[in-house]
């Protein structure tokens, strides 16, 4: 296997993009990170989008978005892990790349979630839990993860005050972030008075839906030290599925997928959690965010919302959770987020994340998930 | 466009709670399935889910989906029933004071929602208080 | 001796009283409770209807019947809310409790007594020996015009009966039905709400069939009022049973156990069902029930049963109507009630 570099990031500001369809959100993006790599050919693209053909009613997104870049007959493929689609994106570039398949491969990841409206986007969403036995019920993302705040709160004590700082922390972090949807601060007031969505969650607790794109070019690491660029290598490479609903679950106040998928990576890179400087994870609601904590080992398993209450994982805590605002401010435009969580960790390795910097970042870590915790996905990189 | 294929596929499970017992190892698919998450065989006898169970976790939703609109607020749980499988749904005919975690409950067929003024009628269970 | 080997009751949990409605339509609460007899009824959530109504007290007439559910030869659904103008409730239901594929299904309306009417043609399949068991549900979500003097009665609830000829726990003795064409109330296709004839409505209607299929049975049967522990009329308001009771030479005494609807309104083809069933449910073996119902149009169908031993078997099996009637009761206003009933207008 070789050792994969990132020598190039994309990324443009998101929100409610009215203007832009999807085709322009990417390419736009894409050609920052291919003019960031200074490099003129690919030789493979990979794409996340969760649901192109729900959303705007267009799939085939390989001969779509390789068109309108102006890369054809560039091989492309197109992959779906519902939110994790980036970060199974970001995973099959690496592996084309470390098996010697490809050298200069484009990662990418789009959404454009605003040309319908917020109850279809809601639907669309919906999908990727269990159609038949969750979602025919009624339920809705907002409510499995309520559930899930639910049973961790009754097992372990965890706050609704705890969990609205955790919403509090990554909008102190977004407003340091010029590309990000909300970049301002909240109080927990403000997260506990804002409208009740699914009980105990409130709208705060959530993260937007948001139009936007990211992108990173991959290529051997040895191609990128001749090329002269500052090397960010992608040391670890982690996946792991769970069961489709959440009442399947062994215990639905863990989130196992990501367990085993940080275990395999941190592995692969042959690190511990410990040696990790900075994490960009996915924090859909605010109880997923205390969750991971814990699957990643950061903290005992049930103790995530002290860790926040404690400050642990502020910018400039011991851990340091989602610098770039997380989904929470940042935005989440499904099958971008995972591309963009390394876009950020990148920055930070480059020491080029302006405010929001975390002082001598040297590894950091990408954690992406699907639906309820479906599917994980758990990136290391290092810098050189 | 109606779509009453969907629907009609999962009627033994929506009405009566048909499921498969593996027959190696006695886990209990509900839906059924072709193979067993727990052992990895590919027998099941046919079974029936218990009548009632114990609320585990639940929440009550307030920005329904589309169909449900008229619905909102609606509780929805998950419970483990009484043959240890668990199962999710809507909690109705609960007072708010009485949806906690531990609650008995068993299950009622209920309608689940309408395609409209025109379209198919869906049906299935929900948990009310035992 | 074929007759009820199982019957099961089922009742929403929503009530609004009649001061609720007269207060929107400016009515006078008192000479309505009054005349009438009523003070509540009961109102379906917005996730049940018919089917879902019939399906629970079908389950309930399995558990006191203890019979494999594949034995069920026949399934009838009397209503005149089915929820579908074309596709039958039957069949959901006859799915719901594992009775098919090899079953008989109808789907009967007669306004009120389309109940009995599947009780009618269950109990006679049973008898010619067509089939070994039977199943009638009478079950009604009723609309009441807004503002109509209806609306203070029209309510939602289901009985179900299955008939066999062992492990009986009332053996049906005689039946008779009394027909004539009486358009007393009648709602055209497409219509949203019933149409009445008023007072036409009492004693061309109501009061002649019901007295005509009563005398009728008790001149096939050689029997008297007297004979009787306890007889049920159809309920459209709290009056008109005891009134024909009188006409008839019943007593209050027997009418009362079977008499529900001043708590619950009138449930149409769930009506006298459930006197049925809430009567069964504190009779005791030996005892003697007539059953009167009326069906607008006009027809009435008239049951004798006795009770055996194996009701005291039956009974706690599943929940008794009195306890589905007062127990467990949530009120609504009347902007809820609209909501749920579907009166208010909302958009496409």
């Amino acid at each position: 296997m070789r050792d994969v570099a990132v020598i190039g990031i994309g990324m443009t500001k998101w929100g409610e993009l009215w203007e832009k369809s999807l085709r322009t959100i990417f390419v736009e993006t894409a050609l920052l990170a291919i003019d960031d790599a200074g490099v003129d050919r690919l030789d493979s693209m990979v794409v996340g989008c969760m649901s192109s053909g729900l959303f705007i009613g267009q799939e085939h997104l390989t001969s779509l978005l390789s068109d309108y870049l102006g890369k054809n007959p560039v091989p492309a493929a197109r992959v779906e892990s519902a939110c994790s689609s980036g970060g199974l994106a970001l995973r099959q570039g690496f592996i084309e790349v470390a098996s010697g398949i490809s050298d200069i491969v484009l990662v990418g990841g789009v959404e454009k979630m605003t040309d319908v409206t917020g109850c279809e986007a809601t639907y669309a969403l919906g999908t990727a839990a269990d159609q038949e036995y969750e979602g025919y019920h009624g339920l809705t993302f907002p409510a499995l993860y309520a559930m899930m705040a639910v049973a961790h709160m009754h097992k372990y004590g965890t706050t609704r005050e705890q969990l609205a700082m955790v919403a509090v922390k990554n909008h102190e972090n977004g407003s340091k972030n010029p590309l990000a949807q909300f970049p301002f601060k909240i109080s927990v007031e403000a997260v506990l008075q804002s409208v009740l969505v699914a009980d105990p969650l409130h709208i705060l607790d959530c993260s937007p839906i948001t139009d936007g794109a990211a992108a990173v070019i991959l290529c051997p690491a040895d191609m990128a030290k001749k090329m002269k660029k500052p090397v960010v290598r992608i040391t670890g490479s982690g996946h792991a599925t769970d069961t489709i609903a959440l009442s399947s679950r062994k215990d639905m106040a863990w989130l196992e997928s990501t367990h085993l998928a940080g275990q395999k990576a941190l592995a692969m890179a042959g690190q511990k959690i410990g040696d990790i400087d900075l994490f960009e994870v996915h924090d859909c609601f605010t109880i997923a965010e205390i969750m991971i904590t814990e699957a990643l080992g950061l903290v005992e398993q049930g103790r995530g919302g002290k860790a926040v209450e404690e400050g642990l994982t502020a910018l400039k805590g011991k851990f340091p959770v989602n610098p770039s605002g997380g989904l929470k401010a940042k935005g989440h435009p499904v099958g971008a987020t995972g591309v963009a969580q390394a876009v950020e960790v990148v920055k930070q390795l480059r020491g080029e994340a302006g405010e929001r910097q975390v002082k001598g970042a040297k590894r950091g870590l990408t954690q992406n998930m699907g639906g309820t915790g479906g599917s994980s996905l758990v990136h290391v990189f290092e810098a050189d | 466009m109606p779509n009453p294929a969907k629907y009609w596929r999962e009627i033994p499970q929506r009405y009566r709670l048909e499921a498969g017992k593996c027959t190696k190892c006695g886990f209990i698919a509900f839906p059924p399935r072709l193979v067993c998450p727990q052992c990895g065989n590919r027998k099941f006898e046919k079974t029936k889910l218990a009548d009632s169970g114990t609320i585990l976790t639940f929440t009550i939703i307030r920005v329904p989906p589309h169909q449900f609109e008229d619905q909102a607020p609606y509780a929805v749980g998950i419970a483990e029933l009484d043959d240890g499988v668990r199962l999710t749904a809507q909690i109705v005919d609960c007072d708010s004071g009485v949806l906690k975690i531990g609650m008995r409950v068993r299950i009622e067929f209920r309608k689940i929602y309408e395609e409209g003024a025109a379209g198919v009628i869906y049906y299935g269970y929900k948990f009310v208080p035992e | 001796m074929a007759g009820i080997v199982g019957y099961g009751a089922y009742i929403p949990r929503n009530r609004i009283k009649v001061e609720e409605i007269a207060k929107v339509w400016g009515a006078d609460a008192p000479s309505y409770k009054k005349g009438l007899m009523l003070e509540e009824k009961s109102v379906p959530s917005p996730d049940q209807d018919t089917i879902t109504m019939a399906v629970e007290a079908s389950k309930n007439a399995l558990k006191r019947a203890g019979l494999d559910p594949k034995a069920i030869g026949a399934v009838y659904v009397g209503s005149e809310s089915h929820p579908y103008a074309v596709k039958p409730s039957g069949t959901v239901l006859a799915e719901a409790i594992n009775a098919t594929p090899e079953v008989h299904t109808a789907d009967l309306e007669f306004a009120c007594k389309a109940g009995t009417e599947g009780m009618f043609i269950a109990l006679s399949l049973v008898q010619l020996g067509a089939i070994e068991y039977g199943l009638a549900v009478g079950a009604d979500t009723s609309q009441g015009a807004p503002g109509d003097p209806l609306e203070y009665s029209a309510a939602a609830g289901a009985a179900a009966f299955i008939f066999g000829k062992d492990k009986v726990v009332a053996e049906a003795l005689q039946t008779y039905s009394f027909t004539t064409d009486t358009p007393d109330f009648w709602r055209r296709e497409y219509q949203y709400y019933p149409q009445h004839g008023g007072r036409f409505t009492g004693d061309p209607a109501y009061f002649k069939h019901i007295t005509g299929a009563a005398e009728g049975i008790l001149a096939k049967a050689g029997m008297k009022p007297a004979d009787f522990n306890y007889v049920i009329f159809h309920q459209p308001n709290g009056k008109f049973p005891f009134r024909v009771g009188e006409m008839l030479g019943f007593t209050k005494k027997q009418i009362e156990p079977g008499w529900l609807v001043s708590k619950l309104g009138n449930t149409y083809s769930a009506s006298s069902p459930l006197g049925l069933t809430a009567t069964l449910d504190i009779s005791k073996p030996g005892d003697m029930i007539l059953i009167v119902s009326y069906g607008s149009g006009a027809g009435s169908d008239a049951f004798i049963f006795r009770v055996t031993e194996r009701i005291d078997e039956v009974k706690a099996l599943a929940p008794k109507t009195r306890d589905l009637l007062d127990k467990n009761k949530v009120y609504i206003d009347y902007g809820v009630y609209a909501k749920y009933r579907r009166k208010i207008r909302k958009a496409e």
